[in-house]
């Protein structure tokens, strides 16, 4: 069993100034995940009467993208390429203190104590984030052959989970990994090529109209996203926007 | 016997359910040989010209794959669509975490795939409790949904030559799957919901994210529009339309332990069948095989580790019991493929409910594995010393490291640790060929209709299932619908009929605040997914499921006198949330129960313990029983209505797969 130290950010609304607070769980084991960990927490706040810490999560094994929290200064915590729903107390030494925040940028506010507001992403992807192609349009599936290695490179793209830990991990405050990701998805597929300066431009301007900061390719997007999603598709889409 | 048999049924029926004889049914499919069914209704179907289409409102609660690709299907057309998702972004709905793959009739495998075996095969699988007809047009349908994910961007594996890769699925013997890494629900998902932004972006679409549906608003006995509750805010607000369109997934979440995501619910659902649409078998849970166990109390989900594994996996457990060896120190001959064993024909690719349930007979028998003795073995040995370790980890590489993660256990030096979970829910609310509910105007479509999987869904169709609906039935099925409004003003959200719906949800927010007693909403979710696994699980039993009721009687007793919520309604309140939820399934818990009960064989998933062949196989009784189970709402005894299943083209036949 082990016991562990927390010091969480709790903020009431979108107003509220916020502050610390310290709380202290045990009985905690080691194939625990960290949000098992924070259930844990919560059911022994509501019994005393008190007011749980509202976080965001959903599937909890890593693909939805609704949970993520900075965990001692690092979002999704001290494991590479792992979602904070898919961290185990057993990554973390017995006794520790941890310092649990939310993901903080301009444009992702806080909601409340660990939730932000993430909707700018899909506002980014309404901006032409896609393929414009309508339900029953499409042409026979195996018409245009597309190399085995061409596709695998579009899906290290497209793995993008939309956590958002690259933005908060971004001293600027970019969403360049997040946008990047999907322009590079779609350009490097023959079907969303036709698009692609439109993708482009569009993609670039709703992400400053949003508040987000720019790249100043620091890279430390690329080492915290928990799909492992690399920096070469900033590069792409720089080269892609120059040349609109 | 058969005197012995309708005695126990009146018996049952007093206790907790009654039977209407008279209730018309109509599933609305049409006329002609099968396989032109689908086209004749397209030929006659009525249509809303392009220039009328703006003056319909259409909502759609729920944006995974059915929801997203109705809506973005519909506002296509011209429709005005309001989608509602729970969740933060209707990217994250859970049709996202879907792994191994999505089944198509493309036959490009050349090995002996058609329209037609693809529907026998579902069908089957189903153990021929579905309509042939809605089966057969999903079957008919599939072919163009690759086509169409394909050009959203869709990344499915393809072969070095550039082509589309396919892999096998449990319960078929040709190779019909297309699979995108193991994360072909989220690239579906991803295609579905850019399409739905597209028109978001255009304003053909307005979305609203972190809304949850608490009413469904019936006037005049139509559909016209739904309460829901914005999640940030507290705020209930009222949202008419033409049409409301149920896209809610499944609420096997309802065993508190599930692959499904913690918000996967019944509620939708639910409050529509309370305000009178029928549920239809609502008990036929599929329990999914390849989970990972359970490893103590404080567990919240239980995560799947995809189907696709059985292609390369062996299943396996020790022959002596209780044994304490590290599973790469048995040898070969102490070892029992139990699968291989009794299903020679489709080995590690027997069908779910099969699968499980064989499982479930080892580690009952005390051959279990693990820790806590509930697991079987998954092998990858063989599948690494005859194809290489590289090949293995292209394959499934994520599925090995997400195993990593869990367990810190490296799957490819010793096996994988699995167990079943509940996964599926093959039941939820009726709807005819139109996939329209029994209400006019309120549609259900996905997981959370009862439609195409009968007992048992076959592994990859449910991907397919919900992107037919959505891309392909609904934008066909529901402009007939509307064009029979002809021209029809948006209802009013003012009526009376709103007003009533805002006050019941609202004065059942507040009630569920006042109880202040001293149990979480978690602790009385826990225990109705005990009950549940218990007596209504993968096997059940007319006494168990009795007890089952009775308990759940007395656990919803006590939900209303000692839950404890914090916090209150006009705010974000994440445990109001939840405790809403359970509120319904204790209700959904019990009506599956009595569903169960009132079925007196075996079916597929839905194993009584008192049906079974010498060999341990479900046995069916097609005198009685070849019918769906639909339910109208009563919380003390709901009304079962029967709507028969005729089968014009296959005889149903025992399900064999050895």
């Amino acid at each position: 069993m082990m016991r562990f130290n927390l010091k969480i950010w709790r903020q009431q609304n979108p107003k509220d100034k916020g502050h610390f607070e310290t709380y202290t769980v045990d009985e905690v084991t080691p194939d625990m995940s960290f949000l098992e960990m924070l259930d844990k927490l919560n059911e022994a706040l509501i019994i005393e009467g008190k007011s749980p810490v509202a976080f965001d999560h959903d599937c909890r094994e890593g693909i939805c993208g609704q949970c993520g929290v900075m965990i001692n200064g690092r979002a999704h915590g001290p494991l590479n390429q792992t979602s904070t729903c898919q961290l185990h107390m057993r990554s973390f030494i017995d006794g520790q203190e941890i310092t649990i925040e939310p993901f903080r940028a301009r444009a992702f506010p806080v909601k409340k104590d660990l939730k932000v507001d993430r909707s700018a992403f899909d506002q980014i992807i309404a901006k032409g984030g896609y393929i414009s192609v309508n339900t029953g349009q499409a042409p026979e599936a195996n018409h245009t052959l597309i190399p085995s290695e061409q596709v695998e490179e579009a899906f290290d793209a497209a793995s993008c989970i939309g956590c958002g830990a690259c933005v908060a991990s971004c001293k600027n405050a970019s969403a360049a990994l997040f946008t990047a990701a999907k322009i590079s998805h779609l350009h490097k597929l023959p079907q969303g090529q036709p698009e692609g300066p439109f993708r482009v431009k569009q993609l670039v301007k709703a992400m400053d109209d949003l508040g987000f900061g720019a790249c100043s390719n620091t890279g430390a997007c690329e080492v915290e996203c928990p799909q492992g999603i690399s920096i070469s598709h900033i590069a792409l889409m720089n080269r892609l926007y120059f040349k609109t | 016997m058969n005197s012995l048999l309708s005695i126990t049924l009146t018996e049952m029926n007093t206790a907790s359910f009654s039977i209407d004889a008279n209730y018309h049914l109509d599933a609305k499919v049409p006329p002609g040989p099968l396989e032109q069914k689908w086209q004749h209704f397209k030929s006659n179907s009525r249509l809303v010209s392009p220039a009328n289409r703006k003056k319909y409102h259409i909502i759609v609660v729920g944006t995974g794959l059915a929801g997203a690709s109705a809506a973005a299907s519909l506002a296509e057309q011209g429709y005005n669509v309001s989608t509602f998702c729970f969740q933060d972004s209707p990217r994250r709905a859970h049709s996202v975490a879907a792994q191994g793959g999505v089944n198509a009739m493309k036959n490009y495998q050349n090995d002996g795939d058609s329209v037609f075996r693809m529907f026998y095969d579902t069908l089957k699988g189903g153990d021929f409790r579905a309509r042939e007809a809605n089966v057969y047009r999903l079957a008919e349908c599939s072919a163009h949904l690759i086509d169409q994910a394909v050009a959203q961007g869709v990344p499915f594996a393809r072969e070095y030559s550039g082509y589309l890769a396919n892999r096998s699925f449990g319960g078929v013997q040709v190779s019909r799957t297309f699979y995108a890494r193991g994360q072909t629900g989220q690239q579906l998902l991803l295609g579905a919901y850019q399409a739905m932004m597209r028109q978001v972006g255009l304003g053909k679409i307005k979305s609203y994210s972190r809304h949850e549906m608490l009413d469904l608003v019936v006037e005049d006995g139509m559909a016209k529009g739904i309460i829901a509750r914005n999640l940030d805010t507290g705020e209930l607000g009222r949202y008419a339309a033409h049409a409301v369109v149920l896209a809610t997934g499944g609420f096997g979440k309802i065993y508190y332990l599930s692959t499904l995501a913690m918000g996967c619910n019944g509620t939708a659902i639910w409050r529509a069948h309370k305000r009178g649409a029928l549920t239809a078998c609502p008990s036929w849970t599929q329990i999914h095989p390849t989970c990972l166990p359970q490893s103590g109390s404080h567990q919240s989900k239980l995560t799947l580790m995809s189907e696709s594994l059985r292609n390369d996996g062996r299943i396996w457990v020790p022959k002596r019991k209780n044994e304490s060896r590290a599973p790469i120190d048995i040898p070969e001959e102490e070892r029992d493929y139990y699968l291989e064993r009794r299903y020679p024909a489709f080995g590690n690719l027997a069908p779910r409910d099969i699968s499980s349930r064989a499982a479930k007979e080892r580690i009952d028998a005390g051959y279990g594995v693990g820790k806590m003795k509930n697991a079987v073995y998954l092998d990858f040995k063989d599948a690494i010393h005859a194809q290489g370790k590289e090949t293995i980890r292209k394959k499934y590489g994520n599925l090995f490291d997400m195993y990593h993660k869990i367990t810190a256990v490296d799957a490819y030096q010793s096996p994988m640790l699995i167990s079943p979970a509940a996964h599926f829910s093959m039941g939820g609310l009726w709807v005819d060929y139109e996939l329209g509910t029994n209400i006019p105007g309120l549609f259900a479509i996905g997981e959370a209709n009862f439609s195409d999987h009968g007992a048992n869904r076959l592994g990859a169709n449910s991907l397919l299932q919900a992107c037919v609906d959505g891309y392909y039935i609904l934008p066909y099925t529901l402009p007939h619908y509307l064009a029979a409004l002809s021209g029809e003003p948006v209802p009013s959200s003012r009526s009376e009929a709103f007003g009533i719906a805002e006050h019941e949800v609202n004065n059942s927010l507040q009630q569920l605040l006042t109880i202040q007693g001293t149990r979480t909403v978690d602790d009385f979710h826990r225990e109705l997914g005990k009950i549940l696994y218990d007596k209504c699980g993968l096997i059940r039993s007319e006494n168990g499921l009795k007890e089952a009721i009775k308990e759940i009687d007395e656990l919803m007793g006590e939900f209303y006198q000692n839950l404890k919520i914090p916090g209150r309604h006009d705010e974000m309140n994440d445990e109001l949330e939840k405790a809403g939820r359970v509120a319904d399934y204790l209700e959904i818990g019990k009506e599956m129960c009595i569903d169960a009960l009132s079925r007196n064989e075996s079916c597929g998933a839905h194993f009584r313990e008192e049906h079974q062949t010498p060999e341990g196989e479900a046995l069916r009784n097609d005198k009685e029983f070849q019918y769906t189970s639909c339910w109208k709402y009563d919380k003390q005894k709901p009304m079962l209505v029967k709507e028969p299943l005729q089968f014009e083209v296959v005889t149903p036949t025992e399900r064999n797969y050895k």
